[in-house]
């Protein structure tokens, strides 16, 4: 005990010596946490539509209106022709065309039948497909309102209809931020976390002064215990930290009980230390930490389910995904911020950490070698 | 030129001798299109609704049939009562829950008219719209085949032609991205990194107490770093064309000047890092912290830029990244030649002019 009590004194030395990584350790997260929700915004708004209207009718009209006013959509050109409107897709002015042809109130009304034309520059895949959906939404809409506005009152009785409510349960305002923030402060512990672990020891190694802790007493699991818990103390302090500014500038409470999130946050810290540990012995220079370190992270975080649901990917990637800390994290941050999830319900993400953190940490020992 | 040569060979060295970085930094380009390629998508599909079916009869049973046909719904289990459905929506098992009244189908035949209730898990605020979409559809879909004896008057019809990415897949996205990305990653961090570990080491004051230009010491650290991207492009298109089956519409040589010209940026900006810096953390913390993550987040690849507030949007235009995203876009994709191109051409020329400019002004050939 006494000795881990004494690599402690050292380590902390050592961190709060360097003062280019404690500003690292809290400006960075906070400035992200500010930045990130802001820059990383999927919620689809301000989608660019262009308007081909061949008609110039009052129907077309309105219809142009409704979807300019519905708040999805900012008019950026009307054109004559079909070619000119494609030409602002093609420089990237325009995300969607609409065209409507000629007689498009004439046929509506004569011949009770008439088509839009729709493009939609689908590069960007979600937002295609939400634009496009939500075109099409308005447009059917419309369609309601023209009916009624045109149809005698008794002719649109027989037809059978099925009335859709949604309620869209703990985030009814639809607040993409809502969803964003516990993400990237998950991420971010992450990243703090695995970063300052993964470059320590290797530090140790490439200026030497490992060599002076190989040849004292001090057992392996002291060594890595006393690398272990200065980090998991900071990592908790960041976290701290990313929840006071995400209470503060967002609003975020969490709806669940706080002490368990702390609980869950405690034991995942020591599954992201004892990666960056093992990353740490494996490697010879801060270099190779840092790429190797950058190289899982990042796969961790691409398949974490932060920007994208995992329920979508293909199998095998599911079954990575279920390998990965990281997307327990992240599923775990939103159940109890949002949800309030209790105990019960994270008690199987919360089994599969503890396995995570005794293998990487019990490896990451027996990897570090006090003879070379 | 033979010294230059002789310098340009330690530095082959230097960079190949480390193999395990060598190896991540040929291994990423490939893992990340395999990701970006395959596992990630922004389609919804496979979510797992329940279905609380008070009604049980024959209409809520053709429904439910329709929903389970698509393939973007998942039929998890059924359930009654709210409690249950609360209860499943915090354990993240479910994304969506469809709730059928009582007398469903006796509504719609006697009433014409019937209520359905949807509750979506909104905490993913994009997913749960998408969902009620898919959902919506579907059931406009059933309810038009109630009435198909009947003729809908006044029908407004739509057709919708998804351009360039009929699929919707990412890669069209991704593509262009992961080559920023990467490059970014090997030139600037490379470089900066390489530079300041001589300093660090102290070889940097034998190399310039060297006959040998110091201007040339840097450049011939460069070069191992532009042929290692060059390779990385290389890998990135022929596994896009290869795997991904994403063809190049433009011109290949064009590409490839562009790449190079965005390589040059990018060993500027390690340069310039590299000059400022004294220890390789901090080198490493800048280049990560201050060049990967605006790379990331400004580039439009994986966020879109027009989303974000307006100050933001101005900050994106000094990234290269941005600029470099979009030609590749613009040649891979949409098939365009230099016409289309040569306003981000230019622009990305003189942030590099301007990069390099910097760099050899704070570049000192003598150590503090």
């Amino acid at each position: 005990m006494r000795t881990i009590r004494f690599l402690l004194q050292k380590e902390f030395r050592q961190i709060f010596r360097n003062k280019a990584i404690v500003a690292m350790i809290l400006a960075v997260p906070i400035v992200q946490l500010l930045i990130l929700p802001l820059a990383a915004n999927y919620e689809v708004k301000n989608i660019n539509l262009a308007v081909v209207d061949n008609d110039l009718s009052g129907h077309s009209q309105k219809l142009v209106n409704k979807i300019i006013s519905s708040g999805y959509f900012k008019l950026t050109g009307t054109c004559r022709s079909f070619k000119e409107a494609f030409a602002l897709i093609e420089s990237d002015k325009a995300d969607l065309l609409l065209e409507i042809p000629q007689g498009f109130e004439q046929n509506l009304v004569r011949e009770n039948g008439q088509k839009l034309f729709i493009a939609v520059n689908a590069i960007n895949g979600s937002k295609a497909n939400l634009g496009g959906s939500y075109l099409n939404s308005i447009i059917r809409n419309f369609n309601i309102d023209i009916r009624t506005e045109l149809l005698p009152v008794q002719k649109s009785v027989g037809l059978a209809t099925i009335e859709t409510t949604t309620s869209n349960w703990f985030n009814p305002l639809m607040n993409y931020r809502l969803f964003m923030v516990p993400g990237i402060l998950a991420i971010l512990v992450t990243m703090v976390g695995g970063y300052l672990s993964a470059l320590n020891i290797v530090k140790e190694k490439e200026v030497g002064t490992i060599e002076q802790i190989n040849v004292t007493p001090i057992k392996k699991h002291h060594f890595i215990l006393g690398k272990l818990i200065p980090f998991w103390i900071l990592g908790l302090v960041v976290f701290s930290l990313g929840m006071l500014v995400s209470w503060l500038i967002y609003g975020i409470a969490p709806v669940g009980s706080i002490f368990l999130l702390y609980g869950f946050i405690a034991v995942y810290l020591l599954a992201v230390l004892g990666l960056g540990l093992l990353i740490s012995t494996f490697c010879d220079t801060q270099q190779q930490a840092m790429f190797i370190a950058f190289f899982f992270l990042m796969i961790f975080i691409l398949m974490g389910g932060l920007f994208t649901s995992i329920d979508s990917m293909p199998g095998w990637a599911q079954f990575i995904a279920r390998l990965n800390p990281v997307s327990y994290m992240i599923d775990v941050m939103r159940m109890i911020v949002l949800k309030g999830s209790g105990f019960q319900d994270i008690k199987y993400h919360l089994g599969k950490i503890i396995v995570f953190a005794v293998v990487l940490n019990g490896w990451a020992i027996w990897n570090y070698k006090k003879t070379s | 030129m033979k010294q230059f040569l002789v310098f340009v060979k330690k530095e082959f060295f230097h960079a190949l001798r480390d193999r395990k970085t060598l190896l991540i930094l040929f291994g990423l380009p490939v893992v990340q299109i395999m990701i970006f390629g395959f596992a990630l998508t922004n389609e919804v599909k496979n979510s797992k609704v329940v279905i609380a079916d008070q009604a049980k009869d024959m209409a809520s049973q053709q429904l439910i049939n329709k929903i389970e046909a698509s393939q973007y719904f998942e039929i998890e289990k059924s359930i009654l009562n709210r409690k249950e459905i609360e209860n499943a929506f915090r354990e993240g098992k479910i994304k969506a829950a469809i709730v059928f009244p009582e007398n469903f189908n006796y509504d719609i035949l006697h009433e014409n008219k019937a209520t359905l209730q949807v509750i979506t898990d909104a905490s993913d605020p994009n997913t749960a719209t998408t969902q009620s979409n898919y959902l919506g559809s579907i059931i406009t879909d059933y309810q038009n085949e109630l009435n198909e004896n009947m003729a809908q008057p006044y029908r407004i019809s739509t057709e919708t032609r998804m351009l360039y990415n009929p699929q919707l897949k990412g890669v069209h996205n991704f593509v262009p991205g992961v080559m920023a990305l990467v490059l970014m990653l090997v030139c600037v961090m490379m470089t900066a990194i390489s530079i300041v570990k001589e300093k660090e080491t102290g070889t940097m004051e034998i190399l310039l107490v060297s006959p040998f230009k110091p201007l040339l010491v840097i450049l011939s650290k460069a070069v191992p770093y532009l042929v290692l991207s060059l390779v990385n492009v290389t890998t990135i298109l022929l596994l896009s064309v290869f795997v991904l089956q994403l063809p190049i519409n433009g011109s290949i040589l064009l590409l490839f000047a562009e790449s190079t010209l965005f390589i040059i940026t990018c060993l500027s900006l390690g340069l310039l890092i590299s000059v400022r810096t004294q220890s390789q953390q901090v080198a490493m913390l800048i280049s990560l912290m201050g060049m990967l993550l605006p790379t990331l987040l400004f580039s439009g690849f994986m966020f879109p830029i027009e989303n974000m507030p307006y100050p933001l949007q101005l900050i994106s235009n000094a990234i290269p990244a941005k600029w470099f995203y979009i030609i590749v876009k613009s040649i891979m994709i949409k098939g365009l030649g230099i016409g289309g191109i040569w306003k981000e051409t230019l622009i990305l020329a003189g942030i590099t002019i301007f990069l390099i400019a910097v760099s050899l002004k704070n570049f000192k050939t003598r150590l503090a």
